[in-house]
């Protein structure tokens, strides 16, 4: 090829591309590892939420009964050590990395992939406008996933979920539950905002924001998880507490001086009307 | 499934005679199949869960043949056979039936006349009619409740019972290329319960001791209790290997609801259990069903689990269940 001709092809491409990457500027770039920011949200992040703090949980009576008839040495039983936190709240916990899966011809985007330190789970979202699986397909902890870009946001619609949580204390998610999730890139910051729908457990949809700052040294960490027997039960035995009985749910609203009554959420909680509330509501004594 | 819940089906298979529904489709009016559609999901290379109206159906193919368990209802028996000719062309050798309701064992006949049995050297004169159709594989009380049907119902056609029963804990075959173990789960849904282990493929069809989509009915008159579904469950559960965690691994096809894996077998034995041990502990307190109905020791599952109508409520489920674990041996 001689060169006038080559040149001409060279600047026609370059020209091409530069269309084609603006084009595709509305799309962001979500690849990488990004690390948590964690502000007042930590203690719910990383250490766990207290037993018996429900309170700004929009949960209905069914769940608030399975909150209380929750005990945490369920996950002392080996077939529970290591289950893992569902996709809509596995972000919350620590570092997340985002690659994506590209056609090689096209360079079309068909898929992010997006792992959690929390368990190193990994979950797939599928770009390349494919429908969800029938409901009779089998449900997972990360759920089946489709998203596309409304703008510069990424919103993804989640299914096919197994039952989860919505916080660490026995507040459980179903698996009748939606979800639908947004990543929004602000230069080195990202968020996170997940909004679940529970026809199950929920009075209305819980939202929950997350932040994250691109991280240029950072790996996810290795994550393993090994079930072990730690102490002889009774075949089939649950650990729970019978209705009425639960009495270390108390010990949150005590020691922080909180009614019981918004200590167990609904969807009132959520709002800041409800300060007005708690102050008519009666303080438990103090421990 | 889509056209029908599990109350639906149960209460088909309680309301209508099993024989009836076996030997001719003239009792069928009740429910209009004609939109039923079969639809096939693929579980695993070479098992298949087929979903249209009753019992999920397993099918199994490979070099050998073909060879499934449960056959739903004789009004769909055409479509499904298209379905499994989708699959695969091979002979119909084995069909399993996992229990006796008319949701699960309703294509019996039309499905075995469509196969061929395995037969022949000392197993040949077993079977007179040998050769005409599969072989039709069930615990022996499943039998005995197909062959003895309640009084005023007709009896069931003698092409439809099972061929091949079994009394003891389990029964093995070796079909495409695998190892097929038959487990009897006393006591259950019914007293005549199969899970059907396929070793190689790591796949378990469960029949209804396990269903995700309602309280498991408990055929209390054929046997069953909640005992022993939290037993069949348990037995799931030991069975099974996840990949990690509560996922992957090992595959449980319902008989009525998605295809499981481990973590939903665990939150379906979880449920029963905590409810078991509250039904129990209010028996304890000297409640009478009345003052246990009024404790509502469902309400948390009832969302997810529940029915207020139907055949199979949750009055009904929390009834059964008092009356097991009131009764002499706690069953
Ligand atoms: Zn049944």
């Amino acid at each position: 090829m001689n060169s006038p001709i080559r040149g001409v092809l060279l600047l026609a491409t370059a020209v091409l591309g530069c269309l084609l990457t603006s084009a595709a500027l509305a799309e962001k770039n979500l690849a990488g590892v990004w690390t948590g920011t964690y502000s007042e949200d930590w203690p719910d992040r990383f250490p766990g939420p207290e037993l018996g703090d429900y309170g700004g949980l929009p949960i209905n009576d069914a769940d608030r009964m399975r909150a209380l008839s929750w005990s945490a040495s369920l996950i002392a039983l080996p077939e529970y050590q290591c289950r893992v936190h569902p996709s809509d709240y596995a972000n919350s916990f620590a570092d997340i990395r985002i690659w994506e899966e590209r056609d090689p011809v096209t360079e079309k985007l068909i898929a992010l992939h997006l792992q959690h330190f929390a368990w190193q789970t990994r979950r797939t979202i599928w770009m390349d406008g494919r429908e969800h699986p029938p409901e009779y397909a089998q449900h997972t902890s990360m759920g089946f996933s489709t998203g596309q870009w409304d703008g510069q946001v990424l919103t993804i619609h989640t299914t096919h979920l197994k039952e989860g949580w919505l916080r660490r204390n026995g507040a459980a998610r179903s698996d009748k539950a939606s979800v639908t999730e947004h990543f929004i890139r602000h230069g080195d910051i990202l968020t996170w905002t997940v909004v679940v729908n529970d026809p199950v457990y929920l009075e209305e949809p819980f939202i929950r924001n997350r932040d994250y700052k691109y991280s240029v040294d950072n790996q996810v960490a290795n994550y393993s998880c090994e079930s072990v027997v730690e102490m002889v039960r009774a075949p089939g035995y649950i650990p729970h507490h019978l209705p009425g009985t639960n009495e270390d749910v108390k010990i949150f609203a005590e020691t922080h001086g909180i009614p019981y009554k918004a200590a167990m959420g609904g969807a009132a909680t959520m709002y800041p009307e409800y300060m007005k509330v708690i102050r008519s509501l009666p303080v438990p004594p103090p421990r | 499934m889509q056209s029908l819940s599990v109350s639906g089906i149960c209460k088909r298979g309680l309301l209508v005679a099993l024989g009836v529904l076996l030997a001719s489709g003239s009792h069928a009016q009740q429910q209009d199949f004609s939109k039923v559609k079969i639809e096939a999901l693929k579980v695993r290379d070479n098992i298949y869960m087929l979903v249209g109206s009753g019992g999920n159906i397993t099918v199994q193919i490979g070099s050998d043949g073909v060879l499934i368990v449960d056959t739903q209802y004789a009004e769909l028996s055409d479509r499904i056979l298209g379905k499994i000719r989708e699959l695969s062309k091979g002979p119909i050798r084995y069909i399993i039936d996992t229990h006796h309701h008319a949701d699960h064992v309703g294509g019996n006949a039309n499905l075995r006349a469509a196969g061929m049995t395995v037969s022949g050297g000392n197993v040949g004169g077993d079977i007179s009619d040998a050769g005409a159709g599969a072989q039709i594989i069930a615990h022996e009380n499943a039998l005995l409740h197909m062959s003895s049907p309640p009084a005023g119902q007709p009896a069931i056609a003698s092409a439809a019972l099972p061929t091949l029963t079994y009394f003891t804990p389990k029964k093995d075959l070796w079909f495409n290329g695998e190892g097929i173990r038959i487990m009897h789960e006393p006591n259950a849904h019914t007293d005549g319960d199969s899970i059907v282990y396929f070793r190689q493929s790591d796949v378990i069809a469960a029949g209804d001791v396990y269903v995700s989509n309602q309280y498991p009915f408990i055929d209390i008159a054929n046997g069953g209790s909640i005992q022993g579904i939290i037993a069949a469950a348990n037995n799931i559960i030991d069975l099974i290997i996840p990949v990690y965690g509560q996922d992957g691994g090992t595959l449980v096809i319902p008989g009525h609801g998605r295809l499981s894996d481990i973590g939903d077998v665990i939150n379906y034995r979880e449920m029963l259990t905590i409810i078991r041990d509250r039904i129990q502990d209010l028996i304890r307190k000297g409640m009478t069903l009345e003052q246990v109905q009024a404790a509502k020791p469902t309400a948390d599952y009832d969302p997810r689990w529940g029915s207020s109508s139907g055949f199979w409520t949750t009055r009904q489920f929390v009834e059964a269940a008092y009356k097991n674990l009131s009764a002499p041996q706690g069953k």
